[in-house]
C-alpha cells in the first residue's frame, strides 16, 4: 500500500479537519483535529481497503512550553498490507480529554490505563480508568515534564554533596 | 571431627558439661538457617551462584531453601523493589514466624540504589526491618556469603528473650507491626 492511497482515502474523507499528512523518516504520521482523532481510526478500522486493525500503541506527550500543551499518539498497523501508520492530536486542555478508543479496539483499554497513569489524560467512555502500573495512592504524573526526577521521600541526600 | 562446630563457651568436667541456655539455642540456630529468597533483579543471580556448588551456601547450613514464608527464619531481598512491590514484600515479612532475620542484598534493597525515581522504594528499611545490609551493586557471592555469616554472629549472639523485650516491640511498632 503506497502513503498517497491512504492521504487520498483521508483527504477525501476528513477534509481540513486533516492538519499535516507527512512522512516522519519511513512512516506515515497524520496530525488531525482533537474532534476528528477518534472517527479518523473508527474510519480506519472500517474502511475494506484500508483494513488498519491493530492498535499497536497509544500515548500521551507532553510539551509544558507549547501551544498546545498535550497530544495523543496512535500507533495503528494494517497487517493485510503490512503498513504502518502514525496518528496525532493535539490539545491545550489540562487535563486533556480524548474519547475512547475502546469500543474501538478493546486492546485500547490498558494502554489508555497506561496513559491515564502517567500523563493524566481522560478518556470519556473509558470503562475503568484507573492507575495500571503505579501505586494506587501516587500523587500526580510522572511524566509530565513538571514532576521531579528523583524521588522526593529521600531525607539523605544533601544538596551540597551533589554540587548543586 | 573438623566439620563439627565450637561448643560455646561453659563448664566441662567428667561426663557433664554446662552452660547457657541461649549458647545452645543460639549455635542450633545459627547452623541451620532457612532463608527465604526474595530475588527480584541481577542481585538475584548473584544468589544463585551463592546458592550452586562453587560458592556453596550448604557448608553454612542454609542449604534448604524456603519457599514459604511460615518456615524461613531468614528473608534475603535481593535486587530492585518497586513501590508497588513493597506491600508484597511486607506481607512476605509478617507471614514469617518469629525469630526471623532480614538480609539486604545490593545496593538497590538496601537503598534504592541507582534508581532514585518515583516508583523505585528507597530501601527496604522503610517498611520492613534490616539486620545486615549487603553493599554492591551487585555483590559477589563472597559478599553475600559474608553477609548471611554476620546474621549467623548475630543469631548465635541474641538472647532467646530478646523478641520479647520492649526495645523490639517498640522497633515492631515504629513499622507499623505488632
Amino acid at each position: 500500500m503506497e502513503s498517497a492511497f491512504v492521504s487520498e482515502k483521508i483527504k477525501n474523507r476528513f477534509g481540513d479537519r486533516i492538519l499535516l499528512d507527512e512522512m516522519s523518516g519511513d512512516m506515515q504520521c497524520i496530525t488531525v483535529k482533537h474532534d476528528g482523532i477518534h472517527d479518523l481510526v473508527r474510519f480506519l478500522y472500517d474502511d475494506e481497503e484500508l483494513k488498519f486493525r491493530f492498535l499497536t500503541s497509544i500515548n500521551g506527550m507532553h510539551f509544558p512550553d507549547g501551544p498546545e500543551k498535550f497530544s495523543i499518539v496512535i500507533h495503528l498497523h494494517a497487517w493485510t498490507h503490512n503498513y504502518r501508520l502514525r496518528l496525532k492530536a493535539y490539545t491545550s486542555q489540562d487535563p486533556p480529554v480524548f474519547p475512547t478508543f475502546t469500543d474501538i479496539f478493546p486492546a485500547a483499554n490498558w494502554m489508555e490505563r497506561e496513559t491515564y497513569d502517567f500523563f493524566g489524560f481522560r478518556f470519556t467512555g473509558h470503562p475503568d480508568l484507573r492507575r495500571i502500573l503505579n501505586v494506587d495512592d501516587m500523587v500526580g504524573f510522572p511524566m509530565r515534564k513538571e514532576f521531579p526526577l528523583e524521588d522526593q521521600a529521600r531525607y539523605d541526600k544533601d544538596d551540597k554533596m551533589f554540587g548543586r | 571431627m573438623s566439620n563439627i562446630t565450637k561448643a560455646p563457651p561453659g563448664y566441662e568436667g567428667p561426663g557433664f558439661f554446662a552452660t547457657k541456655i541461649d549458647a545452645v539455642v543460639g549455635l542450633a540456630r545459627k547452623n541451620s538457617l532457612w532463608p527465604l529468597p526474595f530475588a527480584t533483579s541481577c542481585c538475584g543471580i548473584e544468589f544463585m551462584s551463592t546458592m550452586a556448588s562453587h560458592y556453596d551456601l550448604a557448608r553454612f547450613g542454609s542449604e534448604r531453601l524456603s519457599f514459604s514464608p511460615r518456615q524461613a527464619d531468614l528473608l534475603m531481598v535481593m535486587g530492585t523493589i518497586a513501590k508497588k512491590m513493597g506491600p508484597v514484600l511486607r506481607q512476605v515479612y509478617e507471614q514469617m514466624a518469629e525469630p526471623r532475620w532480614v538480609l539486604s542484598v545490593g545496593a538497590c534493597a538496601s537503598s534504592g540504589g541507582i534508581f532514585d525515581t518515583y516508583s523505585v522504594l528507597q530501601g527496604i528499611d522503610r517498611i520492613i526491618p534490616v539486620d545486615v545490609y549487603v553493599p554492591g551493586c551487585p555483590p559477589r557471592p563472597e559478599q553475600i556469603l559474608d553477609g548471611v555469616m554476620r546474621i549467623q554472629e548475630l543469631v548465635a549472639s541474641e538472647s532467646i528473650r530478646r523478641r520479647d523485650s520492649a526495645e523490639y516491640k517498640e522497633l515492631m511498632a515504629s513499622y507499623g507491626m505488632q
